[in-house]
């Protein structure tokens, strides 16, 4: 009778053995640790990934392992690769880095951590069509938001409320990633200067200025207060961001103040406006959620998979905090009309009525980028090595 | 011009009283006090890898201080010293991106290219003294900005990333540019032992040599060595390219063993918070390494109270400025008795 129990005793083990080998992790003690390459509470960029990183914990269950400053001018003891080392040895299951300032940082740490589960986001290194894919790091995922929709609705909003046509983007460095969300930009503040409020494109005038990184740092970047500064007294009447901080709406609102007619465009981080309300036009801004939400349950259930995802807003609410990766905010700056003509602009968006990524289109040297008709691949758009034709501003060092 | 000399019980007293200071701080806002020190202590050497990063960040810090002590024991107050790293991270960014060679080779000719940058730049800012009459104060604190100046031009011009003008830095270096460290750990052996190689080289001059002994007279009193046959600029010169050249190695280590490309903020701060550390140390090269060290623990440790405590990242800045201030409280506190000792016994 002993043996003859004894195989069922096997079975049960192994199939319990195989249970708890499955990588299963219990939710409470699930642990997400995310490094920002800025302060947690900047209104811009890293604060919107603190508050996506909370929002799938409270999900989830489990903590949140947050430490913020990770760049070289902030934390100049303090390298990525130590940092996940640490999260590690805390027990973090899944390790999020959020700049593509980290590439460097998170490439050796994932090469040196194979079985932990991480994200870079706004890479592009599990993208296996990708120019910068890396099949040997099997732990390393990409998260990114179709953010060039919610440019194009800004660039739209820009020219709809400009009187003077002449709108300022203020960039944060120059790569692939900017120079896509700077064109789209212009492409929506082109088609609704040009389609809805029936002007000529030879009377827009699109800049963007470069600072040279994401936020400011004195000594080193140019001062992002100067830059607008500049715009404002060059006759730009709408200053649209692209950094991670909220210098362009601050000044701004100092600039409305003082009886100028400014208007602006924050970036990334949906509370932005309320830096100066009155002047803001909307922000086009991240929603880090519902996308950290899905990666993390896909570690608490052991089927985390590395993988590139580039990922739209939910047409059905671009502003809905559980669907949609990015969403634009209207702002009290804008005026009814103007608001029910972005509403429209928006609609053909999401229809698909409308694709701004369609040839016939030029880079900026004049050069072709899309002959009549061609419609830009995912591929064209994320790796777009110069600007548009009709803006001006570097497109590169070279 | 004088650092603190006072005997180590005078320094284990200011760690004390910092300590309590930035207890009642944490107090104040209900923070765990002894949860806070033993993170700073386990979260720096609590184990081989986290000794190793201390080490690390003592690394530089060590070299930049060294440095220093040359400088300040010949009267000079070398704020250049921020801008000679750079210079010497920049030499040796040129020889690991420009030349192609074996490891063997190349990272003595990054080493010998970062000490001739320090070199030049702390040689700037001597001719700039002896010949423009430029006190070294403000001539070294230009050349600090002219070095930051010169790195972001090359980080985002000639030295950018293809297709990418951002400050965030140059491509990483060839693995034969990186310093070897043990396998397993961020550890340099290499970079450890030039640092401690420099402190030695720096304890030998001040000792042993006649260079280092006019080099102090120069600093106590430079009309009398003059006078005494001394040739004051010759030496003032000598100490700054010396000076110069050390904090270039800090600059060396920093790209080769730390970030292994070159990042506009290269210094890391270090030669500012070396000025600290050498007037902390009294201008004893010998106890400019625990000295570095224990910063080097804050800075390491300090990590921890953000991601188990949630603290924030400034904390550990404010622990070293309370210590920094409570040296000079006891310091002064101790010069005002010895004052009122002599006062009396003058009386007497």
């Amino acid at each position: 009778m002993r043996f003859k129990l004894l195989p069922c005793v096997l079975v049960l083990l192994f199939t319990l053995g195989a249970c708890s080998s499955s990588g299963d992790i219990d939710s409470d003690s699930f642990k997400l640790g995310l490094i920002l390459v800025g302060p947690q509470n900047d209104h811009g960029w890293s604060q919107a990934h603190f508050e996506g990183a909370s929002y799938a914990v409270n999900k989830t269950g489990g903590e949140l392992i947050t430490i913020d400053k990770v760049n070289p001018a902030d934390s100049p003891n303090v390298t990525v690769p130590q940092i996940v080392d640490d999260m590690i040895s805390q027990g973090a299951n899944l390790i999020v880095a959020t700049s593509d300032d980290m590439k460097d940082g998170v490439l050796e740490a994932a090469a040196a951590h194979p079985d932990t589960p991480m994200i870079w986001a706004s890479g592009d290194t599990a993208w296996s069509d990708g120019e910068d894919y890396r099949s040997d790091l099997k732990s390393l995922g990409n998260v990114m938001g179709k953010m060039e929709y919610g440019k194009m609705i800004a660039g739209c909003a820009a020219a709809l409320q400009s009187d003077t046509g002449n709108i300022s983007y203020l960039g944060p460095l120059i790569n692939a990633e900017t120079r896509r969300l700077v064109s789209s930009t212009y492409l929506g503040a082109k088609y609704c200067w040009e389609t809805v409020k029936g002007k000529s494109v030879s009377d827009l005038k699109f800049k963007v200025t470069w600072i040279g990184f994401w936020f400011n740092i004195p000594g080193v970047t140019q001062d992002p207060t100067v830059v607008v500064n500049d715009f404002i007294a060059s006759g730009s009447d709408v200053i649209i961001s692209g950094i991670d901080t909220t210098e362009a709406i601050v000044v701004a609102g100092q600039a409305a103040d003082s009886g100028k007619a400014v208007w602006a465009i924050p970036y990334d981080y949906e509370g932005a406006c309320s830096e100066a309300a009155a002047v803001c036009l909307g922000v086009p801004y991240f929603n880090w959620g519902p996308s950290y939400h899905k990666i993390a349950k896909t570690v608490i259930d052991g089927n985390f998979k590395a993988s590139f995802e580039w990922i739209g807003p939910d047409w059905d609410d671009m502003n809905n905090h559980d669907s949609s990766a990015i969403g634009f905010m209207k702002g009290d700056g804008l005026t009814s009309d103007n608001s029910k003509s972005l509403d429209e602009f928006i609609e053909k968006l999401a229809k698909g009525d409308l694709n701004l990524w369609k040839g016939p289109l030029n880079y900026q040297d004049g050069s072709a980028f899309l002959p009549d008709g061609k419609e830009a691949s995912d591929k064209d758009i994320w790796y777009l090595s110069m600007l548009l034709e009709g803006i001006e501003g570097a497109s590169t060092t070279e | 011009m004088k650092g603190f000399t006072g005997p180590i019980y005078s320094y284990l007293a200011a760690v004390l009283v910092s300590m309590v200071l930035v207890s009642l701080l944490l107090a104040l806002f209900r923070i765990p006090i002894f949860e806070t020190y033993t993170l700073l202590i386990t979260g720096s050497l609590g184990s081989m890898t986290k000794l190793g990063d201390t080490l690390m960040v003592s690394v530089p810090l060590i070299i930049a201080s060294a440095s220093l002590v040359i400088t300040f024991k010949a009267g000079l107050w070398n704020i250049g010293v921020e801008g000679q790293i750079i210079a010497g991270a920049v030499a040796a960014s040129f020889i690991a991106r420009e030349l192609q060679m074996p490891t063997q080779i190349l990272l003595p000719a990054m080493i010998g290219a970062g000490f001739l940058g320090g070199a030049f730049w702390g040689l700037l800012v001597g001719l700039l003294k002896i010949r423009g009459g430029v006190n070294e104060i403000f001539g070294g604190l230009g050349l600090d900005f002219v070095a930051t100046g010169l790195v972001v031009y090359l980080v985002i011009g000639p030295w950018s990333r293809k297709g990418i003008a951002s400050t965030s830095g140059t491509e990483p270096f060839h693995e034969n540019a990186w310093f070897p460290t043990v396998e397993g750990f961020r550890l340099s052996p290499l970079a450890v032992s030039v640092s401690l190689l420099v402190v030695l080289m720096v304890i030998f001059v001040f000792n042993r040599t006649q260079f280092g002994l006019k080099l102090r007279s120069i600093g106590l009193n430079p009309n009398s060595s003059y006078r005494f046959g001394i040739p004051t600029s010759r030496y003032i010169l000598t100490a700054l390219v010396l000076g110069g050249a050390v904090a270039g190695l800090a600059g060396v280590t920093q790209v080769a063993s730390i970030h292994h490309r070159l990042v506009p903020s290269i210094s890391g701060g270090y030669g500012f918070l070396g000025i600290l550390v050498v007037l902390l140390a009294g201008y004893r090269p010998f106890l400019v390494i625990p000295i570095a060290f224990f910063f080097s623990m804050i800075a390491i440790g300090s990590i921890q109270w953000q991601l188990r405590l949630g603290l924030h990242s400034s904390l550990g800045g404010v622990f070293q400025g309370t210590l920094v201030l409570s040296v000079v409280l006891i310091s002064a506190m101790r010069l005002l008795r010895q004052r009122r000792e002599k006062h009396v016994k003058t009386e007497e």
